[in-house]
């Protein structure tokens, strides 16, 4: 479903600032898998989700996603393709317009906008179930601002909106990071939610190593811009976070660095 | 007395100001953009209209191209914007710059171009105030009608979108370029339709009569929202809340002016009063943050006397 093939990406190249984001980044996704991506600070997590969503383009290697070549498609065209939630909730909604209407918004992706109507009534309906599915009260709320809803409110919608149009891969970027640990809870189980009843393949950063073990069918630890570990299936599923730390001081030859993943541990 | 008799005329530049307004309103708060390519093509909307009317063209056919010269201003502003690159503000004073030269060469190197009422007849006019009032009302009505219309579209929708968050729009497949271009287009295709209008209000086409417009279109918009923001929550009336701010900032103008300012102070009126009216949003967040913040203060200072 997706392929990255010798994925390069430096930053501020030749200067002082230069950071060699990802030296070299391999990656076969097959259909419906669910990928969880653990790594140190800089490991190049999220840059790997950029790249693939476009937000900058790559300095050598291709990228495909369901055979489709993208390594040079501009980030709105590969919309079309992808469902995308933030680490910040703020950063997938549309604070200032309708609950409503960002979901029109989203129902859209990767089709020709013109001059019909941003909404029908019969769209109308359709949200309004796919938003009681969220059990969160917001069925009768299409026409609050977004912005007046809570973080762990707009995090579910923006969840909602990646996957409504069934993406062939789902990104998610940390995205329960910014939240409270029962907000969270709940936006991972309904990110599990979704992904199982959609048989959506998806990449999932987190800092949490305990997340990370418990959901998708994959997990790969990422260092210095490099896969360094790749674990699937079975063995998957009898990793422990101690397991994961050794593995990661024995791979790297560092200890594991990521603020938020130790406080999380 | 002498200011009730200037009262209709007042609102009738009003009108054409707040139609400008609405221009600057598409830019301004929904692409979240300050362009000043109005100082331009406001212009170039009066210098079209007049050389195309005393060409002998038809005066709504005129005015129409008016629009679309007004757009290609925009065009060349978005292009600058978008494709070079360059600070939307920066852009903006960029095309504003070149339309200057433009502006005159329309005009044949004439600075100022006056067009005969007596000769060719066109609809709005200083020498027939009311009926002008009319039409200029009819015009930011249907102004409004159309891009009530067209903001309801998905075109449309993915326009505030693009104003509102770039990278929700981009990661749900709007090209964010492509849309802040088609909105600066339009704003300027709208703000030069007002200056054809207001060539034809006053009789002549200046080369600078648009120096200052995003400053009176700013205005315009912020008393409107000041005045009506609480009222008008529909999408048509913060457009026509544009409109009458226009037509206060002008009512004031006029009453200013009878009471004794001179009309060469008037820009340093307007900066002032643009300065205090964007000013005062930001010192109502700041007082209510103050706020806030204390009773937390208090409850700290509470626990640890306890």
């Amino acid at each position: 479903m997706l392929e990255i093939k010798g994925v390069y990406k430096t930053f501020n190249p030749g200067s002082v600032n230069e950071k060699k984001a990802l030296n070299g980044i391999d990656l076969t996704l097959n259909d419906g898998d669910f990928v969880t991506i653990i790594g140190g600070n800089g490991a190049g997590k999220s840059t790997m989700l950029n790249m693939i969503a476009g937000v900058y383009p790559v300095d050598e290697g291709t990228i495909t996603i369901d055979g489709i070549d993208v390594t040079r498609l501009p980030e709105h065209k590969r919309a079309k393709y992808l469902g995308r939630v933030f680490q910040d909730p703020m950063m997938g909604t549309a604070a200032d317009m309708w609950l409503e209407e960002n979901l029109a918004i989203a129902n859209r992706r990767g089709r020709f906008r013109g001059l019909g109507w941003a909404l029908s009534g019969k769209e109308r309906k359709e949200y309004k179930e796919m938003l009681a599915k969220l059990d969160l009260g917001l069925e009768n709320r299409l026409t609050t601002k977004v912005g007046l809803l809570s973080g762990g409110q707009r995090q579910a919608v923006t969840l909602l909106m990646a996957v409504m149009n069934k993406p062939k891969v789902l990104l998610l970027d940390e995205h329960t990071a910014a939240l409270d640990p029962k907000t969270a809870a709940n936006v991972l189980a309904l990110s599990d939610k979704f992904i199982e009843e959609g048989n959506l393949t998806a990449l999932m950063v987190t800092h949490n190593m305990r997340d990370a073990i418990a959901h998708g069918n994959r997990l790969i630890m990422m260092n210095e811009g490099r896969i360094i570990l790749d674990v699937r299936g079975e063995d998957k599923k009898k990793l422990t976070v101690e397991e994961l730390l050794n593995e990661f001081a024995k791979l790297s030859g560092t200890e594991f660095a990521n603020d938020r993943a130790l406080l999380a541990n | 007395m002498a200011f009730l008799n200037a009262l209709p005329g007042a609102v009738a530049q009003g009108i054409i100001w707040g139609i400008m307004a609405i221009g600057v309103y598409l830019t301004f708060r929904i692409l979240d953009v300050a362009d000043l390519t109005v100082d331009g093509s406001f212009g170039t909307g009066g210098a079209v209209l007049v050389v195309l009317v005393t060409g002998g063209m038809n005066i709504y056919l005129a005015m129409a191209c008016s629009f679309l010269a007004g757009c290609l201003a925009g065009l060349a502003t978005g292009i600058f914007h978008t494709k070079f690159g360059i600070p939307a503000i920066l852009a903006g004073i960029l095309t504003q710059l070149g339309l200057y030269s433009v502006n005159l060469r329309i005009q044949s190197d004439m600075a100022n171009l006056p067009f005969s009422y007596l000769k060719y007849k066109y609809p709005i006019t200083l020498r027939n105030v009311n009926e002008s009032l009319i039409i200029c009302a009819v015009f930011a009505i249907a102004i409004i009608a159309v891009l009530y219309w067209f903001f309801g579209t998905e075109l449309g929708h993915s326009l505030r979108v693009t104003g509102c968050n770039q990278s929700m729009a981009r990661a749900n497949g709007i090209n964010t370029d492509t849309n802040k271009i088609i909105g600066i287009v339009l704003s300027n295709g709208i703000v030069a339709l007002s200056g054809g209008m207001l060539a034809q209000y006053q009789g002549f086409s200046d080369v600078s009569m648009g120096r200052g417009a995003i400053v009176i279109g700013l205005a315009a918009v912020i008393i409107g929202e000041v005045v009506f923001g609480k009222i008008f929550n529909n999408f048509a009336l913060k457009l026509l809340a544009a409109v009458l701010g226009g037509v206060i900032y002008y009512i004031v103008i006029t009453l200013v002016l009878n009471l004794g300012m001179k009309a060469n102070d008037l820009k340093l009126f307007s900066a002032l009063v643009v300065a205090l009216f964007l000013g005062i949003p930001y010192w109502k967040a700041k007082i209510s943050q103050k706020r806030k913040k204390k009773p937390a203060k208090d409850k700290k200072e509470a626990a640890e006397n306890a």
